[in-house]
C-alpha cells in the first residue's frame, strides 16, 4: 500500500526524516518495502512557452528550440518531438538542480548553445513519462515565468510502500497507518475534517460547499437484505442533482501518488474513502437500477452473472476446496436480478457514467469468511474483496458514507442534495470486545514487568479504551474496537493484546535472555546414523543429488513402478503430476545431466522420501506411506553391480550389522524390472525375534539396473551400447530399525593372543551355488575357532568344466586359550571339506 | 503383352517370404533374410519393376496387391527382428549372470576421489549441531500431510485468507484437498506436542528440519521444493525474552560473533505476539548495501509465541505452559553463507558445482 507523509500528516503532525519514520513503521510490523521522493528538487522549474523550434545543421535527433521563460526569449537544445510552437513547456534553467542532484549547465551541443533544459516528468520525478517533454497547456492558470510547484501545487512528499500484514484490515488505510504511528510516537491522533481536507490541500481555507437537505431517504430508494447472515449490515445513501466532472486536484493527486487512477467525483470520492479510512464503498447510479433499489440475497446454486471485467461467473456451487459452502451473497437490483458480487465487483450495467444525476451509495459489511471463499472460488481479487476478507470496520461504515457524501459535494454542483437519513439494515454485526487483561499474563508472554497502568497508557493510544480495575497488577480492562478483528476473544485475545503492547512499546526494547534446561540436546540413533551413512558414501566417492519429488507417469513406469501412484491435483508442470516411488528416474536423470556435460562417469546418492498409497484407508492413520530410502548410482568408469556389492559390504560394516544375506535376482516387487536380471540380488536379514519380528527384513536391492533403461537415458558405451550401472538402494525405515536389522553386540571381543594359522581351500563348485552359502557352510564346520573366512579368487574356465567355477577360500583359525596344534588344523580343514563337499556338490580343486 | 503370363503369384512370393522370416534364428540372420525378400534384388522388387510395362488397369490392380504385400512382409520382418533382438538381449543378460556373492575383498577398485555431501545436508548439519548445543533434539515429520496438522491445528481454519500465504500442492487422496504437500515443517510442532501430551512428556525442545513444497515457479531465490527448520519450545516460564536470546544466539553462533539480530512485529496464526528476525547483513556488516535494501539488515525467519489456539487444539493448557516456535529456510541460509547467486543451482547436481564444497 502506497501512504504518503503528507496525507498521514491530515492525522497526527508526524516529524522526523523518511528514513527514521521508516524505521518506526518497520517496528511497527507495518514493513516499508520501498521510499519514494516526489516533488523535490523541481523548486528550480519553470513554465516556458515554446516560441520557435528549428533544425541544427548535421543532427537529425535534437532541435533547436527558443522558448519565453517570463523574462525573455531564451535558446535550447531539445531532444524531444512532443510539442510545437505555442505550447507551454518545464523548463529548467541554467543553475537549476534536478531530482537526484542533476545541475543544469550551459552546453553546447552542435555548435549551438542550450541555456537550460526542456524536462519530461520522468526527469522530475512527477510521473513515468519519459517518452516527451512535461505539457502543460491544460494546466490551469500555467503562464511562462511561474514556478512549476506553484502551478502543479507541488508539495515535496515522501511515498512509503507499506506491506501491511493479513491480519491487520484497520491498518490498510491511511488512517490506519497514523493511528499506530501516532501511538507509538505518541502523538495526538485525529481524523480530520472534510474542510480540514479542502483546507489542507488547496492551502486556503475556502469554504467548502455542502449538499442540501433532500427528501427523505426511502422515498427515493429501497434496500432489502435476504441474507443477514452473509451480509450482517448493509446501509444506501441517495444523492440526487449529482454532476459527475473532475474531482478537485487536491484529491486526484493523493489518489495518484497512492496508485490509483482518478475518474471522476463520484468514483474518485468512493476511491478515496477506501483508501483513507479502509471502508469499501460502490456507488450505482440509482437511475440504471429496475426498481430503484437494492436487494442483497445468497446465489442459488449454478446462477450466472457477469462482472465488471466481462467475465461469466457461475455461483453457489461449492468448489473443490476443504470448508467452501458454495454461499455468495449477491447485490440485486430491487426486482432480483444480480448487479454485482457483494463485497467483491460490482457489474457494468449501475456503473457511474457522465449523465449520472442520482447516485446511491453503498457501504456495507460482509462475513469475511464469506468473502474470503467466493473470491478464492471465483479466482478474482479485488481492493475491496482483500479489504473485507480480511474484516473491515461495520462501525465505520457511516463515517465513510458521511466522508463519500462530503467529498462528492465539493465538486457535484449547486442542484445536489442528500437525501434525509440512511437505508440501514443491521443483522449480527460484531460488537466492541471486552477483554480484561491480566498483567502477570502479559508479563508472562513478553517476560516483561508492565504494571496495569503501564499497559492501559500502551494500549489506549491504539483506539482501545483500557481501565485499571484495582491495583497495579490487578487485570486491566479493555475495550477493543471493531475495526480491530484480529484481536479475538479471550483468553486468546490477552495474547493479542500483549502483542499491541509490545507493539506500541517496541519489539526492539523488549528483554532478551538465553534461556536454559536441564534437557541435552542430541541427535536421535536414526539421525546419527543417517549422517554416518552420508560420510561413508562420500568416502565411496558419491556426491549427494537432490532430486526431484515429482515424475510423469511414463517416468514412473519406465522405472517399473507399480501403478496407482499418487497425483498432484494441482501440479506445476502439468505432466509431473505423480509422487515418486522410486528414485531411479531422478537419479539417472541427474547422471545424465551430468553426462550431457562431458562428466558422466560419477558416483551419486540420495537420502530421501518415496510416496505410496495407503492400501486401507485409516482414517486416524497416516494419509499416504512414506519410505525413507537411500540410493546410490554407480556410474563411474569400470563400476558395475560389484561396485555396489562393494559399497553395501561397506555399509552394512559401518553400521555393524550382525548377519545379512543377499538373495540372487530381484524379489517381484517394486521396480524389479528395472533391474538387471541376471546381475542383481535382495539383501535380507534376520531380525530380533526378541523383540517379537518373526519375518525378514528386506533391507533392499544391489546390483545393475537394466540394460535397456540405462540405454533409455542415453547412457551408452563408445561402442553405443549401455554402460554398465551399479545400483543400491535401501529401505532406511528397516536398515536403520535395529528390530529388523539386528546389530553386533556391543560387548568386546579380545584379540586371541595366540598366533593363527592359515588354511586356503579352493572347490569347484555349481554356478547356481552362490559363494555365500559356500561361505556360510565353512564357518558352521569351521566352528568358533574359525576366525575368519574371506574370498580371495574367483575362477572359471574351460579346464574346470561348464557351468562351474573355482571359488578360493583363506580361512584363518585361532583359538583364545592356546595355539592351535598340525592335528587341530588339520582336522578342521578336513571338516570344512567334507562339509562344503556334501552340502554344495563341489569337489576340492 | 499378355499381363496373364507376367502376373505373379503375389500370394506365393508372401507365403514364401513369411516363411524364410520365420526361420530366421538370429538377429543376423533377419538381417539378410531381410535384404531377400524386401532388397532391391526380392522378386517383390522385381515385380513392382515390371509394373512398368504393364497396361494402366492392370499396374493399378497389381500395383495395390504388391502394395499389400510389401507391408504384410515388413510388419513380419519387424516383428521377428524385435523376437529375436529381445530374445538374445535376455539370452545375452543371462549370459552375463553374476553371482553377487561372488565378492573378492580388494577386487573392485575403491574411487578416485572423494564425494561431496549437498550444500543442503551441509547446512542442516552445521544448523543442527547449532542447535544441538543450545539444548533442542532434532526431530523429523512426514510430508505428506492432513490438512488439520499443516492448516487446521495450526490456527488456520478452511478458506481461511491466511491460507493465501502458502501456495499449497494438494493430493489426489481422500476428500479434495484434505491431504497436501507439506508447506512448512510445522505439523511436526503438532505431532510432537500431540505426542508429548499422551505420553506425558512435556517439555518439548527441539528443532524439526524438513523438506517443505509450495506451489511456487521456482527462480533465482525460491523453489518448489525447499528445506526449513524450525525449533518448539514448550516449557514453564517461557517468555518473549527467551525467544530473542534464543534467535540471538543462535545467529551468533551460526553467523558468527559479529552477526545480531532482531525482532520485529509481524503476523502468523500459529504464534501470538509474532515476530520475523532479522540478522546484520554479511555483506556489507550492517553498514547498508544492495544485498540488504541499504538497512543493514537481512530477514531470515518468523517466529513468535505459540498461540494458545494452537495450544488448545492440542490439548496444552496455556496458562501453565508457554512456548516459542521460529523458523527460517535451510537453502536460504545456504544461499546467504555461500553468496549463491541462484537457488537452482542446488537441484541441477551439477558435480562441479558439488565439488566445490
Amino acid at each position: 500500500m502506497r501512504v504518503s507523509l503528507s496525507w498521514l500528516r491530515d492525522f497526527a503532525p508526524f516529524e522526523g526524516s523518511a528514513s527514521e519514520l521508516s524505521a518506526v513503521l518497520d517496528d511497527l510490523g507495518l514493513v516499508v518495502e520501498g521510499v519514494e521522493q516526489v516533488g523535490e528538487g523541481v523548486g528550480d522549474v519553470i513554465v516556458a512557452r515554446v516560441l520557435e523550434i528549428g533544425a541544427i545543421e548535421g543532427a537529425d535527433k535534437i532541435r533547436r528550440v527558443v522558448v519565453d521563460h517570463g523574462s525573455g526569449p531564451i535558446q535550447v537544445v531539445c531532444g524531444a518531438w512532443n510539442f510545437v510552437e505555442g505550447d507551454l513547456v518545464a523548463f529548467a534553467p541554467v543553475g537549476a538542480v534536478l531530482p537526484g542532484d542533476f545541475a543544469i549547465g550551459k552546453r553546447k551541443m552542435k555548435g549551438v548553445t542550450s541555456e537550460g533544459m526542456l524536462c519530461s516528468g520522468r526527469e522530475l520525478r512527477l510521473s513515468e513519462d519519459h517518452a516527451g517533454i512535461l505539457v502543460l497547456n491544460d494546466t490551469p492558470g500555467a503562464e511562462p515565468g511561474q514556478l512549476l510547484v506553484d502551478v502543479l501545487g507541488i508539495v515535496p512528499d515522501v511515498v512509503f510502500d507499506i506491506a501491511v500484514e493479513a491480519n491487520r484490515p484497520d491498518a490498510w488505510c491511511v488512517a490506519g497507518v497514523a493511528r499506530d504511528l501516532a501511538a507509538r510516537l505518541n502523538l495526538p491522533f485525529v481524523i480530520p475534517t472534510t474542510s480540514d481536507l479542502v483546507e489542507r490541500g488547496s492551502g486556503s481555507p475556502a469554504p467548502v460547499p455542502a449538499a442540501a437537505a433532500g427528501p427523505d431517504v426511502a422515498s427515493l430508494a429501497s434496500v432489502v437484505v435476504d441474507d443477514l447472515e452473509l451480509c450482517p449490515r448493509f446501509t444506501a445513501r441517495v444523492l440526487t442533482g449529482v454532476r459527475v466532472t473532475d474531482s478537485p486536484a487536491w484529491l486526484a493527486r493523493r489518489l495518484t501518488a497512492a496508485g490509483m487512477r482518478p475518474i471522476n467525483n463520484v468514483v474518485d470520492a468512493s476511491n478515496y474513502v477506501m483508501l483513507e479510512l479502509g471502508q469499501p464503498t460502490h456507488p450505482y447510479d440509482l437511475d440504471r437500477l429496475p426498481g430503484g433499489g437494492l436487494l442483497v440475497r445468497r446465489a442459488e446454486a449454478g446462477e450466472t452473472l457477469t462482472t465488471l471485467d466481462d467475465v461469466v461467473r457461475t455461483m453457489g456451487r461449492p468448489g473443490p476446496g476443504l470448508g467452501d459452502t458454495g454461499q455468495d451473497c449477491l447485490i440485486c437490483d430491487a426486482e432480483g436480478t444480480p448487479v454485482g458480487v457483494g463485497g467483491v465487483m460490482g457489474g457494468a450495467s449501475s456503473e457511474i457514467g457522465d449523465d449520472t444525476s442520482r447516485v446511491l451509495l453503498e457501504a456495507a459489511y460482509f462475513v469475511p469468511m464469506a468473502i474470503a471463499r467466493t473470491s478464492k472460488r471465483l479466482n478474482l481479487r479485488t481492493e475491496a474483496s482483500a479489504r473485507f476478507e480480511r474484516g473491515c470496520d461495520p462501525a465505520g461504515i457511516d463515517r465513510a458514507a458521511e466522508r463519500f457524501c462530503e467529498l462528492v459535494a465539493l465538486t457535484a454542483g449547486p442542484e445536489l442534495a442528500l437525501a434525509t437519513g440512511t437505508l440501514d439494515v443491521v443483522g449480527d454485526a460484531p460488537e466492541p470486545l471486552e477483554i480484561a487483561v491480566r498483567p502477570e499474563r502479559v508479563n508472562a508472554l513478553l517476560g516483561t514487568e508492565f504494571d496495569a497502568a503501564t499497559i492501559a497508557g500502551l494500549l489506549e493510544p491504539l483506539g482501545m479504551t483500557a481501565a485499571p480495575l484495582g491495583g497495579s497488577f490487578d487485570p486491566v480492562a479493555v475495550v477493543v474496537p471493531t475495526f480491530r478483528p484480529d484481536i479475538r476473544p479471550a483468553p486468546m485475545g490477552e495474547a493479542d493484546l500483549a502483542e499491541e503492547v509490545a507493539r506500541t512499546y517496541g519489539y526492539v526494547r523488549l528483554p532478551r535472555r538465553q534461556p536454559a534446561w536441564p534437557q541435552p540436546g542430541g541427535l536421535t540413533e536414526r539421525q546419527k546414523a543417517r549422517r554416518m551413512l552420508k560420510d561413508v558414501l562420500c568416502g565411496l566417492g558419491a556426491s549427494e543429488a537432490w532430486t526431484t519429488a515429482f515424475l510423469s507417469e511414463a517416468d514412473l513406469l519406465a522405472a517399473d513402478a507399480t501403478p496407482p501412484f499418487i497425483e498432484v491435483a494441482n501440479p506445476l508442470v502439468e505432466s509431473e503430476r505423480f509422487l515418486r516411488t522410486t528414485m531411479i528416474p531422478g537419479l539417472l536423470q541427474a547422471v545424465r545431466y551430468n553426462a550431457e556435460r562431458r562428466q558422466g562417469d560419477v558416483r551419486l546418492f540420495e537420502i530421501g522420501e518415496v510416496f505410496a498409497r495407503v492400501e486401507i484407508a485409516d482414517p486416524e492413520g497416516p494419509p499416504a506411506v512414506e519410505t525413507e530410502r537411500l540410493a546410490v548410482v554407480f556410474c563411474d568408469a569400470g563400476d558395475d553391480a560389484m561396485s555396489a556389492v562393494a559399497a553395501w559390504h561397506t555399509i552394512a560394516d559401518a553400521l555393524g550389522l550382525a548377519t545379512w544375506e543377499l538373495e540372487q535376482g530381484p524379489r517381484r516387487n517394486e521396480a524389479s524390472r528395472a533391474l538387471h536380471g541376471h546381475r542383481s540380488g535382495t539383501i535380507l536379514c534376520a531380525p530380533d525375534a526378541d523383540a517379537g519380528f518373526d519375518r525378514r527384513s528386506i533391507l533392499g536391492v544391489v546390483g545393475e539396473l537394466d540394460p535397456s533403461l540405462i540405454e533409455s537415458f542415453g547412457l551408452v558405451n563408445a561402442d553405443g551400447r549401455p554402460r554398465r550401472v551399479g545400483w543400491l538402494d535401501l529401505d532406511l525405515g528397516v536398515l536403520l530399525d535395529p528390530r529388523l536389522a539386528p546389530r553386533r553386540s556391543l560387548h568386546a571381543v579380545p584379540p586371541s593372543r595366540f598366533p593363527s594359522s592359515d588354511v586356503d581351500l579352493a572347490f569347484v563348485v555349481p554356478d547356481e551355488v552362490p559363494a555365500q552359502m559356500v561361505e556360510v557352510t565353512l564357518r558352521a564346520a569351521g566352528s568358533d575357532l574359525l576366525e575368519s573366512v574371506r574370498l580371495f579368487d574367483v575362477y572359471r574356465g574351460e579346464s574346470l568344466g561348464e557351468g562351474v567355477r573355482s571359488l578360493a577360500y583363506r580361512l584363518r583359525f585361532c583359538a583364545p586359550d592356546r595355539t592351535l596344534t598340525d592335528v587341530d588344523v588339520g582336522g578342521l580343514r578336513q571338516a570344512c571339506i567334507d562339509a562344503v563337499e556334501s552340502a554344495h556338490r563341489a569337489t576340492l580343486r | 503383352m499378355n499381363p496373364d503370363t507376367v502376373m505373379p503369384d503375389v500370394e506365393a512370393l508372401v507365403t514364401e517370404a513369411t516363411n524364410a522370416i520365420a526361420e530366421a534364428t538370429t538377429t543376423e540372420e533377419i538381417r539378410s533374410v531381410g535384404a531377400a525378400v524386401t532388397g532391391k534384388k526380392s522378386p517383390l522388387a522385381e515385380a513392382s519393376r515390371a509394373l512398368g510395362q504393364m497396361d494402366p488397369e492392370d499396374r493399378k490392380v497389381l500395383g495395390q496387391r504388391l502394395g499389400e504385400a510389401r507391408g504384410v512382409v515388413e510388419a513380419a520382418l519387424e516383428s521377428r527382428r524385435d523376437e529375436l533382438r529381445y530374445a538374445e538381449l535376455a539370452a545375452e543378460m543371462a549370459a552375463s549372470r553374476l553371482d553377487l556373492t561372488e565378492y573378492v575383498p580388494g577386487s573392485v577398485p575403491g574411487p578416485m576421489a572423494r564425494g561431496h555431501l549437498s550444500l543442503v545436508t551441509q547446512t542442516r548439519d552445521s544448523l543442527e549441531d547449532v542447535f544441538v548445543g543450545m539444548g533442542f533434539e532434532v526431530a523429523e515429520g512426514p510430508e505428506i500431510e492432513t490438512d488439520w496438522y499443516n492448516f487446521g491445528a495450526l490456527n488456520i481454519p478452511p478458506a481461511h485468507p491466511a491460507r493465501g500465504m502458502w501456495d499449497t500442492f494438494y493430493l489426489h487422496l481422500g476428500e479434495p484437498e484434505s491431504t497436501l504437500l507439506r508447506t512448512h515443517t510445522s505439523p511436526v510442532q503438532i505431532h510432537l506436542m500431540e505426542q508429548a501430551v499422551l505420553n506425558g512428556t512435556l517439555p518439548i525442545h527441539a528443532v524439526m528440519p524438513g523438506r517443505c513444497y509450495r506451489r511456487d515457479t521456482p527462480d533465482a531465490r525460491h523453489l518448489a521444493v525447499f528445506h526449513q527448520i524450525e525449533g518448539l519450545v514448550v516449557d514453564r516460564g517461557i517468555t518473549f525474552a527467551d525467544l530473542a536470546g534464543t534467535i540471538e544466539t543462535f545467529t551468533r553462533a551460526y553467523f558468527g560473533p559479529d552477526i545480531h539480530s532482531r525482532l520485529r512485529p509481524a503476523f502468523f496464526p500459529f504464534t501470538e505476539p509474532s515476530a520475523e528476525f532479522e540478522v546484520t547483513c554479511a555483506i556489507c556488516r550492517g553498514e547498508g548495501c544492495r544485498t540488504c535494501s541499504q538497512t543493514g539488515w537481512i530477514e531470515l525467519g518468523g517466529c513468535g509465541m505459540v498461540d494458545p489456539a494452537v495450544f488448545a487444539s492440542v490439548g496444552i493448557d496455556a496458562d501453565e505452559w508457554t512456548g516459542f516456535a521460529f523458523g527460517f529456510g535451510i537453502d536460504r541460509c545456504a544461499q546467504m553463507r555461500h553468496q549463491i547467486a541462484d537457488m537452482r543451482a542446488l537441484i541441477e547436481n551439477d558435480v562441479r558445482f558439488l565439488r566445490q564444497f
